[in-house]
């Protein structure tokens, strides 16, 4: 067949050859589907399809009595609430990425509008070389240097005490695991941001400017107009990258499945969570209990699906914006 | 000094030439857009500090910490820091793994790449390839991880790792983890491919045509060779992100400190075999790991991140050089 | 087949009787066509609108030359600008003609290298003692290409009012002034059923329009075009020269075109210039029809462009 192969090829041959290849990418992602979802398949129908992701009961308890369940676990062993992981999922994505995006624009354009020339040559390639830092650096430099410091100097030993029979507030949690994460997607968003701003045609800016607007105001309501559908997709992608991000939280964000109250104030920034990527790492090595593989498979196939709606939802976001003129 | 037909008055002592005044004053504006503007300074200035923050505090413990000489030593387990060895294997197990990963990737996104912009037909088959691939760049890694361990668990699969003595297919190994990064890899060396193919101009296809030459002599023979270091471009990014990818290597390494051969055969038995890499050394010797060796950690840290660096500027001299060759 | 038996051939036999070349009917048309001497302006004169009503001084450019490092693009040029009429700039490329228009509201600062001397006066001011925003609200400017930004068309007709009031407006304030602008840019009929519908949709001559529209909207001293209907079809440049002819009535108009007829049809005051001399200045008919210099008279016959 090798022989075959290495005689030159017609454009039937070749069309139908690299299209196969091709599709084997095609293939590939509906497996990943496929196994994601028949793993999770026994999770699923012994709790209900959605009530899963309910409140209830220790998320962490439940995990580990599935662990000690057997080869063949009836339907009662599958409990589980995941509510505390989601929890943590949506509070750090959601805020970060808000956090993130909000700076990521400013920064932008200070970069692209107001930076003077030496300072945009140093933070340019400052930003370019953070976006492609691995995310166990960041998690390293949470765990060794941010979460001491919270644990040692923010949270005064009152603090502690006053909730030592709940959980533990050694610094890492709320606080450190949202800091880490912003800064992991600031630089990507920066970057996107910046180049669609430096993209805007230049009639658009000296209309604005000729028609005596200030720099702000032709930067603001002109170029990150004009940007939206980059904002968008900036943000998509940071969504994207936080709610995969497992290494990095499963290292600063406390490693317990707790779902911090709103109403204990300031504590509630030191309180530990465990979003579902990170439980994800964390319970690999259980996985020889077929419950506890469920339970991960279906934690994956949720995330998936998240990332699914997320691309979907970027891209009616953009929409509109086409409607508008905007290049998207 | 033109003739102009308009009686000028009499002429002003003439200033000498000035640069006209470049910028509006900041400080003739609205009390709200000069907060916006302090914003974008302090934005910018606590962008760059937490840049040199982190770069500045990983060189000074990385130097700090590394030891040329752990750069040849195998890790031990241990308890005290000084008896856990170096890190030779992280890094064989960074180089092999990333090897495997490029070298499925690399072919594979080519030839979709090439399918894709070349042939394209049927049209809806095409779109779905390439959504296909903008999903697969969008998973995060975990996902692709724990979708490995599905795959490389079935029977079919076993001899790619090995079998426990249960029965049970362990899944784990260099070819898994291998197989999976390149994954992780493909999105990013298609999207430079494609690029690049779509950059080449219309007309050089077809003067090759014209010539009577078929598609699939004119894309091995004339366009291959012009995306070249688009490739080489989309490999290095690609190399970058499964060097830094830890996910991955956690879920389908079998997380062991030196590289565990299985069976006999040299080579062969080493990539069935379990290890670790960089990145999953650094996560197990922090206080969120197995070990509580913080200065290996940074070392180890450090260590990749002169890696990554130096991929990065790979990708720019890359990029720089293709200006310079167009222009 | 024999050798003397030949097959007829037409074109090599001598003996076939050859046929007659065929023969067109072509009518010629006699009838006479005039045309026109170089410099017949009062044939041209007649197709002329109004003239506008003339005013008193709103700018004047001192001695002005604009440099852009060494190179001289504007040598010397003094000026003066009256409210209600409308001043041609015409000359051919390179002549400096939009560097001028562009100094007068200070645009040509965002060109890195970029030194003036001498002064340009808006009102008896030195534009550079104002302050740049406040000049660009007086003195407004139209471009070649027409820029309309990427949103409504309420919203553009509306952003210069934005920007120049301390306190936002609100709509409903801002209505009346979008339609009045609107209106008097001659777009208002065109686009009164739906003025939310992004500015991007409408045709090239529309959003030309909108841009004047846009630049009139805080009724600006002094209106600067860039060669507003290079860009456009014969029809929409109908439109927006009889737009001119309303506008000039309340601002200064100084309009930049390298179209000789237009110059002729919309101007009131010429200005030639040639390689950043300012080479003749008076009123259109004088120019066109009797110029003083040598090289004006040259440039109105054609003898080059």
């Amino acid at each position: 067949m090798l022989a075959r192969l290495r005689q030159p090829w017609t454009d039937r041959q070749a069309t139908w050859r690299l299209g196969a290849v091709a599709c084997l990418v095609l293939l590939l992602i509906t497996l990943m589907v496929v196994f994601v979802t028949v793993r999770a398949w026994p999770m699923l129908r012994a709790n209900g399809w959605v009530s899963w992701l309910g409140p209830g009961g220790s998320v962490d308890d439940q995990l580990g009595r599935m662990i000690k369940t057997g080869q063949d676990p009836p339907d009662a062993a599958y409990h589980l609430r995941a509510w505390p992981l989601v929890y943590g999922t949506l509070l750090t994505t959601g805020v970060s990425v808000l956090i993130g995006l909000v700076f990521s624009v400013f920064s932008a354009i200070f970069i692209v509008e107001f930076a003077p020339a030496r300072v945009r040559a140093v933070v340019v390639p400052a930003v370019r070389l953070l976006a492609a830092v691995p995310s166990v650096i960041y998690g390293l430099v949470g765990i060794l240097v941010l979460a001491p410091f919270v644990g040692n100097h923010l949270i005064s030993p009152g603090r502690k005490t006053s909730v030592q029979n709940v959980v533990q507030l050694d610094g890492t949690g709320v606080l450190v695991a949202i800091v880490v994460l912003t800064v992991m997607i600031v630089p990507i968003m920066i970057a996107i941001v910046v180049d669609a701003l430096r993209a805007i045609p230049p009639a658009w800016t000296e209309g604005a400017a000729a028609l005596g607007a200030n720099r702000w105001e032709t930067i603001w309501t002109v170029g990150v107009r004009a940007a939206r559908p980059a904002i968008v997709a900036a943000a998509v992608l940071a969504c994207a990258r936080a709610l995969g991000e497992a290494v990095a939280l499963s290292m600063v964000s406390g490693s317990r499945g707790f779902s911090p109250n709103p109403v204990d104030g300031v504590t509630y920034l030191f309180e530990p969570i465990r979003p579902l990527a990170a439980s994800m790492v964390e319970n690999v090595d259980a996985m020889n209990a077929p419950a506890v593989k469920s339970s991960i498979y279906a934690f994956a196939l949720l995330l998936l699906l998240s990332s699914l709606a997320l691309s979907i939802g970027g891209y009616l976001a953009k929409l509109p914006l086409r409607r508008q003129g905007l290049r998207v | 000094m033109a003739a102009t037909a308009y009686e000028a008055p009499p002429p002003p002592p003439s200033a000498p030439p000035r640069p006209a005044p470049r910028r509006d004053a900041v400080r003739t504006w609205k009390w709200s857009h000069r907060l916006a503007f302090g914003t974008c300074w302090a934005c910018g200035i606590a962008l760059g500090l937490v840049c040199a923050a982190i770069v500045v505090y990983m060189g000074v413990r990385g130097v700090q910490y590394l030891n040329p000489r752990l750069l040849f030593t195998r890790p031990q387990p241990g308890l005290a820091q000084s008896t856990t060895g170096g890190i030779l294997d992280p890094i064989v197990g960074t180089v092999i793994l990333t090897i495997i990963g490029i070298a499925i990737a690399v072919p594979l996104a080519v030839v979709a790449a090439v399918w894709v912009v070349e042939y394209g037909r049927p049209a809806p088959l095409a779109r779905a390839v390439e959504s296909g691939i903008e999903v697969v760049a969008g998973t995060p890694d975990i996902v692709i991880a724990i979708f490995g361990l599905a795959i490389f668990q079935l029977p079919i699969l076993a001899p790619v790792s090995f079998t426990a003595s249960g029965g049970g297919v362990f899944g784990r190994s260099f070819l898994a983890a291998g197989s999976m990064m390149s994954l992780i890899a493909l999105p990013l060396v298609f999207g430079a491919v494609r690029e690049g193919l779509t950059a080449i101009p219309a007309h050089v296809r077809e003067a090759s045509w014209a010539l009577g030459k078929t598609r699939v002599c004119t894309i091995r023979e004339i366009l291959l060779p012009q995306v070249r270091h688009n490739v080489a471009t989309g490999a290095a990014l690609g190399m970058g992100r499964i060097v830094g990818d830890t996910a991955v290597v956690v879920v389908l390494l079998g997380a062991t400190l030196q590289i565990e051969r299985q069976g006999s055969v040299p080579i062969l038995g080493d990539l069935r075999g379990t290890g670790s890499t960089l990145t999953s050394y650094v996560y197990n010797a922090s206080p969120a790991g197995e070990g509580n060796a913080p200065q290996k950690a940074y070392a180890a840290a450090f260590v990749l991140l002169l890696i990554v660096l130096f991929l990065n500027f790979a990708v720019d001299l890359l990029g720089r050089r293709r200006k310079e060759t167009r222009a | 087949m024999s050798a003397h038996e030949r097959v007829a051939d037409p074109f090599l036999d001598d003996t076939l009787p050859s046929l007659p070349p065929p023969r067109r009917r072509v009518r010629l048309d006699r009838t006479p066509v005039p045309v026109a001497a170089p410099g017949d302006a009062a044939a041209a004169g007649a197709r002329r609108r109004q003239r506008g009503p003339g005013g008193p001084e709103r700018m004047r450019l001192e001695r002005l030359s604009v440099l852009y490092g060494s190179h001289r693009a504007v040598k010397d040029v003094s000026l003066p600008i009256h409210a209600g009429e409308a001043l041609a700039l015409i000359g051919p490329s390179g002549c400096g003609k939009t560097t001028l228009l562009r100094t007068l509201n200070r645009l040509t600062e965002t060109t890195a290298g970029a030194t003036r001397e001498g002064r340009v006066l808006l009102d008896g001011t030195d534009v550079e003692q104002l302050e740049v925003t406040a000049l660009r609200r007086r003195v407004a400017m139209v471009f070649q290409q027409p820029n309309p930004f990427p949103m409504s068309i309420f919203d553009n007709v509306a952003y210069a009012i934005r920007v120049q009031n301390r306190k936002t407006p609100r709509r409903r304030d801002l209505e009346p002034r979008v339609v009045d602008a609107l209106r008097r840019a001659g777009l208002y009929d065109e686009v009164a059923d739906d003025l939310d519908r992004p500015a991007l949709r409408l045709s090239g001559g529309q959003q030309q329009r909108l841009c004047i529209a846009r630049a009139i909207a805080t009724r600006p001293e002094v209106l600067l075009m860039d060669e507003p209907c290079s860009a456009l079809d014969p029809r929409s440049t109908a439109v927006i020269e009889e737009l001119i002819g309303e506008l000039r009535r309340e601002l200064a108009v100084v309009i930049v075109t390298h179209n000789l007829a237009q110059a002729h049809r919309i101007g009131d005051k010429v200005a030639f210039m040639y390689l950043g001399d300012l080479v003749e200045y008076g009123e259109a008919e004088q120019v066109f029809v009797d110029p003083r210099a040598e090289r004006t008279r040259d440039y109105v016959a054609g003898a080059f462009g």
